[in-house]
């Protein structure tokens, strides 16, 4: 029998429901696995093996009571530390927030313990997930479980839910949370062969989710495949009174819909996605999944999103200036840290303390964000921003009149070494060149694994769909996933 | 036009002043949280995770305080701009949790509107004026800091950080202490009556910031100064006597006046430069990101104007128009929201206890409560709402009169007995034996008796010396104790001295 | 537009972040790549098009006038909010000196 920490979200679910193995034998073992990689890989900033066995004691109790159980019964996952969550340390990756105890639960993952997940601890992220490669973390940068091979340069496993898409691919966690504002799910998930789906803006509540930039944030749910992304997704989504975002709308019943038939439907392939200098491998990787998807039934027409090119500056204004303002209450005054030099004034001590509490990229991002909001550049950056984030909008609103859903590549390259590409910010931006736009107009879309590049690491794809068509881009997806057949899993050298 | 000027060293100056004023919107729990707003509670008690900006916090608006907002719109006859949007406004300070206070600044709820101030020639408003409201924003409240209880720190109670305000942004229609102290006035009426802020300006339910510049007449605006929470009628007249004052002198000595943020000291009557807010104001306003644009539909514009009372003015009108009160008494109790409720209570119960119209008791009524009853609550220290009789008993007291069964002067012993007892009208004049004399015998025959021990005067005031025709008066009440009917007295003592 | 050390000096000034001399000096070119990498949305015609506000057509939400509808976000919490504060002193949070 394999092991359990191989099995996934459904075959954990239903196992401990049919008596296979008990919940609480479950956590044990993945909270195993998650000591044991915590030196190597640095997933988590916080273990909570506590946690995962209560959560698990009582869905084996309600079990023997022959209580109905949950959705996510039995399953352990891990929570990215954006989430806070209720005596637990919550810190954003950020030294600002550091010993940061919330005396309150986000609502996405109350939803989760509501279903029955228990949780294995707070999973390491790029500081207020900024970052497309976990290395902005003051806990230091999460070591992806993939290596190329006869290398032991440590490769990055994304960002910023780093944490997220690496205790998963590391079989750490059956599953997790993550959050993406221009391609924090999707990026990590497709560095490290796992699925990753961000729904529609305005499905999963942002309540008690530290902000990193509000027009774009949105959790989803990170796994091992489709079917396991659409279970817990369908836990975590849905109309929160305390979110003024929230769509207030009614969670479908995914899991149940879910089909791999794409007979009917149309798949576009949005050609300005043909980025100039895009490696051999990902191009190809792109023409393998049109074939998977005609395979699969469906129409693939070309379509144009013609400002396209211009996703990623208008990314870097939009969440910069929301940022800058987000972050303005870590001050020193209510929680967090304080630094609080010999006779300072209270200015002085925000300075000091945001100084020494932000790291470098959250830095340089507070201060674009300040510089683009500041008189007399406001209009010129910020509003022209938003007027070109329509205009993307409207590209994606005209494209999905003739097409269901697209397809595009996730990253324009697999996996690179940790500090490899952290000298040019510029560079760092570009890795979501592909995922930023959908970000933008607030669509679902998710990354699959689609293969393996010629070093042996993973590829995904990804799908985007209409607003509020998740049901579309799984589907898409698990036409992918059925026919990529992708088993590969990193070796164990941790 | 106002005359009001500046006497300076190189001739007069005419003052300009605007005003925001800061209007705490009547509501039960806070702007973008559920936390109580009541004034006085303990420190930090009333603050939500989300008032105290915890990380990840959200808001969402309340509806009646949008609702009291856009009341408060349409009673000063202004725009309702039913798309509106929040804006954060950002800088750091200590009472702001979040770093930023939302706010309206691109898209205001509320747009022109005005209120006319009545002329007022004691204070030197010549004529009524047509003040100009450039718009109503609804924004939070921040906190308050307390910097007298640790010798190193200042203390922070959210307690209001994130209660609903209602900014109202006056034009820089206003050229005189006493206009702008009419104008916050009036402003206070207004909302007192709508219900959309209690006015209590004590309590910081309506604070003023209040620009002033100064000019030579004619020339253009000079530049202001903006003197910050200045919280009573008479200290926003005080601010501006100084500030302007200040100005001449700063100019006239070859100063410049600094565009700067003033506080007004209520101790000295002074203002003086804020330290705290030197630093160059930047506040990067942006759409909030947290919530969407207010879209108000037509089925909530036609609630909150069906929800709207009669206002000030036309009260004003009404009462002059159809009650026949005089200009003064009309204005007297219109003043106050409570003063013309209480007034109306007491008119609809006068004219039911004495079988008449309203419009017939109105002016008895309007009188005996302006110089008779505020001032018998004065003395005891109480008002309306704390008075010890009520409209009903008030009523019978005013319909014990208007039939005739006491006299005026009696009535005001019957009043004095009431507010020590509590007792009814009816009951104290049968139990003191106040009722009125109009038995024409026994009044005649005291006259007589009169008439006969001052035969001198009686040749006095044939004579031409009618004057003395109060005496007679006098006298004969005297006689009878204060009770005779002073009408009948008057006809027997005119037929009686021819 | 470009910025200078004034310039990100007087930025990092307005954010409160106390930024030492050196690290301005490797902040100008850094910032200064950014925003000219973002110039290129000039390139862009946006005439007549309305800025973006909300991403997915929605309308707000207005909550009922009720105090502690929701224990999650109602008040009377104070021990929740100063739980994490680095100086609680009497129910109050405390700060350095404030001279207004």
């Amino acid at each position: 029998m394999s092991e359990i920490t191989d099995l996934g979200v459904a075959a954990i679910r239903d196992g401990v429901a049919a008596g296979t193995f008990s919940a609480v034998e479950v956590a044990e073992a993945f909270n195993a696995n998650v000591a044991a990689a915590q030196g190597a890989l640095n997933a988590f900033i916080v273990a909570t093996p506590d946690h995962a066995i209560e959560a698990a004691k009582a869905v084996d109790a309600k079990r023997a009571a022959g209580e109905t159980l949950g959705a996510m019964a039995g399953v352990p996952i891990g929570m990215k530390d954006l989430f806070a969550t209720t005596g637990v340390q919550t810190t954003a990756a950020s030294h600002i927030l550091e010993g940061f105890v919330p005396q309150y639960e986000s609502t996405v993952s109350q939803k989760l313990w509501d279903a029955g997940a228990g949780l294995l601890g707070k999973l390491n992220l790029d500081q207020f997930a900024m970052g497309s490669s976990n290395e902005s973390s003051h806990f230091g940068s999460v070591v992806s479980p993939w290596r190329r091979p006869g290398s032991n340069a440590p490769l990055t496993a994304g960002g910023s839910s780093g944490g997220s898409s690496a205790a998963i691919a590391a079989r750490l966690a059956p599953a997790a949370t993550g959050t993406d504002t221009g391609g924090s799910i999707r990026q990590p998930a497709a560095y490290t062969g796992t699925t990753g789906i961000k729904p529609t803006y305005g499905r999963c509540s942002r309540w008690g989710v530290v902000a990193y930039a509000s027009s774009l944030d949105q959790a989803g749910a990170m796994g091992r495949d489709v079917t396991d992304c659409a279970i817990m997704l369908e836990s975590m989504a849905g109309f929160d009174p305390k979110d003024a975002t929230s769509l207030e709308l009614p969670v479908p019943n995914w899991t149940a819909a879910l089909v791999g038939d794409l007979k009917g439907k149309k798949v576009g392939i949005p050609k300005e996605y043909r980025v100039e200098g895009m490696p051999a491998e990902i191009e190809a990787i792109w023409e393998q999944g049109i074939a998977w998807l005609k395979d699969a039934g469906a129409e693939v027409v070309e379509v144009s999103l013609p400002h396209t090119q211009y996703a990623l500056a208008t990314y870097y204004i939009i969440a910069p200036a929301e940022a800058s303002s987000n972050l303005a209450r870590y001050d020193g005054v209510r929680y967090g840290l304080r630094d609080l030099p010999d006779g300072a004034g209270l200015q002085d001590m925000y300075a000091a303390t945001r100084a020494d509490g932000f790291g470098p990229e959250v830095k340089r991002r507070i201060l674009i964000g300040t510089y683009v909001l500041s008189a007399g550049f406001y209009d010129a950056y910020y509003t022209k921003a938003q007027k070109v984030r329509a205009l993307i909008s409207q590209d994606f609103a005209k494209a999905f009149e003739q097409v269901d859903v697209l397809l595009t590549p996730t990253a324009p390259s697999a996996a690179f070494a940790l500090g490899e590409s952290n000298e040019d910010p510029i560079a760092m931006y570009l890795n979501d060149v592909f995922t930023v736009p959908a970000s933008l107009a607030g669509l679902p879309a998710m990354s699959v694994p689609a293969g393996l590049d010629a070093q042996g690491l993973p590829l995904g794809l990804q799908i985007i769909g209409r607003p509020l068509d998740e049901q579309g881009v799984l589907n898409a997806g698990l036409a992918i996933e059925g026919r990529a057949g992708f088993t590969a899993k990193p070796g164990k050298w941790w | 036009m106002s005359t009001y000027r500046i006497q300076g060293a190189t001739g007069d100056w005419e003052v300009v002043i605007g005003l925001e004023i800061h209007a705490q919107v009547t509501s039960n729990s806070k702007l973008f949280s559920g936390s109580a707003t009541a004034f006085g509670a303990e420190p930090n008690t009333q603050v939500s995770l989300i008032d105290a900006a915890m990380p990840g916090m959200l808001p969402v608006p309340n509806r009646e305080c949008i609702r009291q907002a856009v009341r408060t719109g349409m009673a000063i006859d202004a725009q309702i701009n039913k798309w509106s949007r929040f804006d954060r406004k950002n800088y750091f300070y200590a009472d702001l949790p979040q770093g930023y206070q939302i706010s309206q600044l691109y898209h205001p709820l509320v747009g022109e509107g005005s209120i006319t101030i009545e002329a007022d020639e004691k204070a030197g408003i010549p004529e009524d004026k047509v003040i100009g409201i450039e718009r109503i924003h609804v924004e939070q409240d921040a906190g308050k800091l307390m910097h007298d209880q640790h010798p190193t720190m200042s203390y922070v109670d959210l307690n209001r950080s994130g209660v609903a305000l209602m900014e109202i942004v006056s034009r820089p229609d206003m050229r005189s202490p006493a206009e702008a102290g009419a104008y916050v006035s009036k402003l206070r009426t207004i909302l007192r009556y709508v219900g959309s802020c209690d006015g209590n300006m004590d309590q910081g339910s309506m604070r003023c910031d209040v620009n002033v510049s100064v000019r030579k007449p004619g020339d253009e605006f000079g530049t202001r100064t903006e003197t910050k929470n200045v919280n009573s009628v008479r200290f926003v007249m005080q601010t501006i006597e100084h500030e302007a004052n200040r100005q001449v002198d700063v100019l006239e000595g070859g100063g410049k006046i600094v565009q700067e943020t003033r506080l007004f000291d209520p101790n000295t009557g002074t203002t003086r430069s804020m330290r705290s807010k030197e630093d160059a104001h930047d506040y990067r306003y942006f759409p909030d990101p947290d919530l969407l644009p207010l879209e108000l539909d037509d089925a909530f514009l036609e609630d909150c104007r069906a929800s709207l009372p009669e206002l000030p003015d036309a009260k004003r009108a009404r009462y002059v128009g159809e009650l026949g009160l005089s200009a003064y008494n009309a204005a007297v109790l219109t003043a106050d929201v409570d003063t013309a409720r209480w007034f109306e209570v007491l008119l609809g119960k006068a004219a039911a206890a004495q079988g008449k119209q309203p419009a017939d008791v109105a002016k008895q009524a309007a009188n005996w409560l302006i110089s008779e009853f505020f001032g018998a609550l004065n003395k005891l220290g109480k008002a309306l709402d704390t008075s010890p009789v009520s409209q009903g008993q008030a009523a019978e007291l005013l319909a014990l009169v208007g039939k005739g069964t006491i006299s005026g002067s009696i009535a005001k012993q019957v009043l004095e007995i009431m507010l020590e007892t509590g007792d009814d009208a009816g009951a104290i004049v049968e139990r003191e034996g106040l009722k009125q004399e109009s038995d024409t015998g026994a009044i005649e025959a005291k006259v007589d008796e009169i008439l006969a021990a001052n035969g001198d005067k009686v040749a006095q005031y044939k004579d031409g010396k009618v004057a003395l025709f109060g005496f007679f008066v006098g006298q004969t009440m005297k006689a009878m104790q204060g009770k005779a009917n002073p009408q009948v007295v008057n006809e027997i003592l005119k037929a009686k001295l021819g | 537009m470009s910025v200078d050390t004034a310039t990100v000096a007087k930025i990092a000034s307005l954010a409160r972040i106390k930024v030492s001399e050196p690290e301005l000096e490797a902040m100008v070119p850094e910032l200064n790549g950014i925003l000219a990498w973002v110039e290129q949305l000039g390139q862009v015609n946006t005439d007549g098009i309305e800025p973006m506000t909300a991403v997915i057509p929605n309308t707000l939400r207005l909550r009922d006038d009720v105090i502690d509808a929701d224990p999650l976000t109602g008040g009377d919490k104070r021990d929740a909010v100063l739980a994490n504060a680095p100086a609680a002193e009497h129910g109050f949070f405390g700060v350095p000196k404030v001279i207004e």
